[in-house]
């Protein structure tokens, strides 16, 4: 039997009964009415009265990891708020969705906010919190104003407020917009950004689950984690487990863009093969799966993959580490061989250069260098061992931040040269050559 | 990049005068009961936002100060939110703020050719208004629009799986001032995979 279901689950697509965003594209009507035919908000008050260490452990046996990029068990984080610390609790939704090649969040917050809104109160129930602060980026206006529509409704039926669905927790729920930085999707930068200061990114420790929010125990978590947490509990643990493979399960949005016929955001299996999602739902790569060149698999900050790679690998957390790239958020950006490559990495040097927060030296003296350096290599107007002197630059900011944005600016470089190297020293050549003449 | 959110200089308009609008004054005090007592700066995005609003897309010193004054914050801590985040524009900006997307997945399907439209369109250079001050065009990071690239955002809309010929067309129907569809270009829902209008 175990067998039949593994083999069975290598051809099928994703069933529509084990779809959690059921009005992904919005389709059908995202407001209160719709998201109750949809199930949203059924029986939200018998979930609660399971009691937080009964929806903590689901969420843990569920073996969910977080959609944000991390990939760190949901569950587990949630686990780490304190009891009774005396202080107010909150929980903090980052919906500052802004890794180039991501626009999965923007979907579940415009179409379906109410699934968001479940979770919220779910969730942060589960941590003992009493007010939840859900920070969208400022550019999602439109996405903001359906999202405070919905605050709304919860509001006018007592799905939150006093007595949150006749459950005797009170929970808050409130909208804050961002005005414009990649860098407050960064967990601390974003609570100081909702502090009302420059978001620049705090030491840690201590970790915001002791010292967070205005120093009281917080948890900040994104919004497709905290969007699934309910169904998770309503279908249970062990539904959400049989899908995907051991610490990769569930369902997860990919965003699936660049040179594909039909680029699309959709909701597939964990560990679906990358060909077979993007020839199944994005139409395909433009010319044909033999034109294409690399696929950044993860949103920006992962490094790509090959073709080659390609061909085979899975699409899941487990997977893209063995391949020495990443799940990260699950945007597959696909590149075919129309694509100066070299050009492609350089555009992301220049985003990362733009949105260091300047804080770290490393980071900010070196996402500049290293852009200008990937300028040059765009050209072929450097030397072969400058090739070796911006790895090197790499590795020194790679783990030398507060954050990890160094590390994200370090690692579509290292990717590029661990698989194009060649092509970047065809260009140095070809280059010194045309001088020469 | 030239960027009127990105400057870090205060452009300063002699005898200019920033007050809250009734319905603004209104708007501020709501906002700032979303957050805990005493932590009203917690406020100061949402309120430099609403003051940007209020002064035709952008931030003079005087708004600027309005907020520091508003949530009883010095005024250089107000500025340093304001210089920090790109959404508030430090210079006047023109009736459409067009922002394209330059970052890689928008690029891969042709972002440099829209800017190449507006800049024909506008006739001005990236990060200038035009001299008829109908707009000011920028290339930005990232919208987080991804599978409906190209885009680009107007104002607060995003205008969705562009080409030059409907960026054209949205340019010139807002130089005519006409209203022009935001979201998808080709009748494509969201970010459903069906292109055009049998989805």
């Amino acid at each position: 039997m175990e067998g039949k279901h593994h083999i069975q689950k290598e051809v099928m697509m994703l069933k529509e009964k084990d779809k959690i965003f059921k009005n992904l594209y919005g389709f059908e009507d995202w407001s209160l009415k719709g998201a109750m035919q949809r199930g949203v908000w059924s029986n939200t008050k018998e979930i609660i009265e399971k009691g937080s260490d009964f929806i903590v452990e689901e969420i843990k046996s569920s073996q969910l990891r977080g959609r944000g990029g991390a990939g760190f068990p949901a569950g587990l984080k949630w686990s780490f708020m304190p009891k009774d610390s005396g202080k107010p609790h909150y929980l903090v939704v980052n919906a500052d969705e802004s890794e180039p090649g991501t626009c999965k969040d923007r979907e579940i917050m415009r179409n379906d906010p109410h699934l968001l809104l479940e979770g919220c109160l779910v969730a942060g129930f589960a941590m003992h919190a009493n007010a939840c602060y859900i920070y969208i980026r400022g550019e999602y206006y439109s996405e903001a104003s359906n999202l405070q529509k919905a605050i709304d409704e919860a509001y006018a039926n007592n799905l939150i407020g006093k007595n949150a669905c006749g459950s005797n927790w009170d929970y808050d729920i409130y909208l804050h917009r961002g005005a414009g930085a990649y860098i407050c999707g960064e967990e601390t930068a974003l609570l100081e950004s909702l502090e009302g200061k420059k978001g620049q990114p705090r030491l840690k420790p201590p970790f915001p689950a002791g010292a967070g929010l205005y120093g009281c125990p917080t948890t900040v978590t994104n919004v497709e984690t905290i969007a699934v947490a309910p169904t998770i509990i309503r279908k249970g643990a062990s539904w959400f487990n049989s899908l995907g493979r051991e610490n990769n399960t569930g369902t997860k949005i990919f965003s699936i863009s660049g040179h594909v016929n039909n680029p699309c955001n959709v909701e597939e299996e964990m560990g679906i093969g990358l060909k077979e999602l993007i020839e199944t739902h994005a139409g395909g790569v433009i010319g044909g799966w033999d034109n294409l060149l690399a696929v950044i698999p993860g949103g920006a900050s992962v490094p790509l993959i090959p073709k080659s790679i390609c061909d085979t690998v899975k699409m899941d957390f487990d997977s893209l580490k063995e391949v020495q790239s990443g799940l990260g958020t699950a945007a597959v950006i696909v590149m075919n061989k129309s694509t100066d490559i070299v050009d492609a990495i350089c555009r992301l040097s220049h985003f990362y250069k733009h949105e260091s927060c300047g804080q770290c030296t490393p980071c900010r003296e070196g996402t500049g260098w290293m852009f200008r350096m990937m300028e040059k290599m765009v050209k072929g107007d450097a030397k072969v061992n400058d090739i070796d002197k911006l790895l090197d630059v790499t590795k020194q900011i790679e783990g030398h931040t507060i954050c990890a944005l160094g590390d994200a600016a370090a690692w579509p470089i290292q990717g590029l040269m661990r698989h194009f190297r060649p092509e970047v020293e065809r260009r140095i050549k070809e280059y010194r050559i045309s001088e020469v003449a | 990049m030239k960027h009127p959110g990105m400057t870090n200089k205060v452009y300063n308009i002699s005898n200019d005068v920033f007050n809250w609008s009734e319905d603004n004054f209104n708007r501020a005090s709501e906002i700032i009961k979303k957050y805990p007592n005493s932590r009203q700066q917690s406020a100061v995005i949402p309120l430099l936002d609403l003051a940007q609003r209020q002064n035709s897309g952008w931030l003079s010193k005087t708004a600027i100060e309005k907020v520091a004054e508003t949530l009883s914050m010095s005024y250089i801590r107000v500025l340093e939110v304001a210089t920090f985040y790109s959404m508030f524009n430090l210079e006047p900006v023109g009736e459409n703020f067009v922002q394209i997307c330059r970052t890689t997945p928008c690029w891969l399907r042709g972002s440099d050719k829209l800017t190449k439209v507006a800049k024909e369109v506008s006739n001005s250079k990236l990060g200038e208004t035009s001299t008829d001050n109908k707009f000011t065009i920028v290339e930005v990071e990232c919208l987080g629009a991804c599978c409906n690239a190209p885009m680009v955002q107007i104002n607060d809309d995003y205008y969705e799986d562009l080409d030059e010929d409907n960026f054209r067309k949205i340019l010139i129907d807002l130089k005519n001032n006409k209203s022009i569809n935001k979201g998808s270009q080709i009748g494509r829902q969201t970010s459903h995979p069906k292109r055009g209008n049998d989805a």
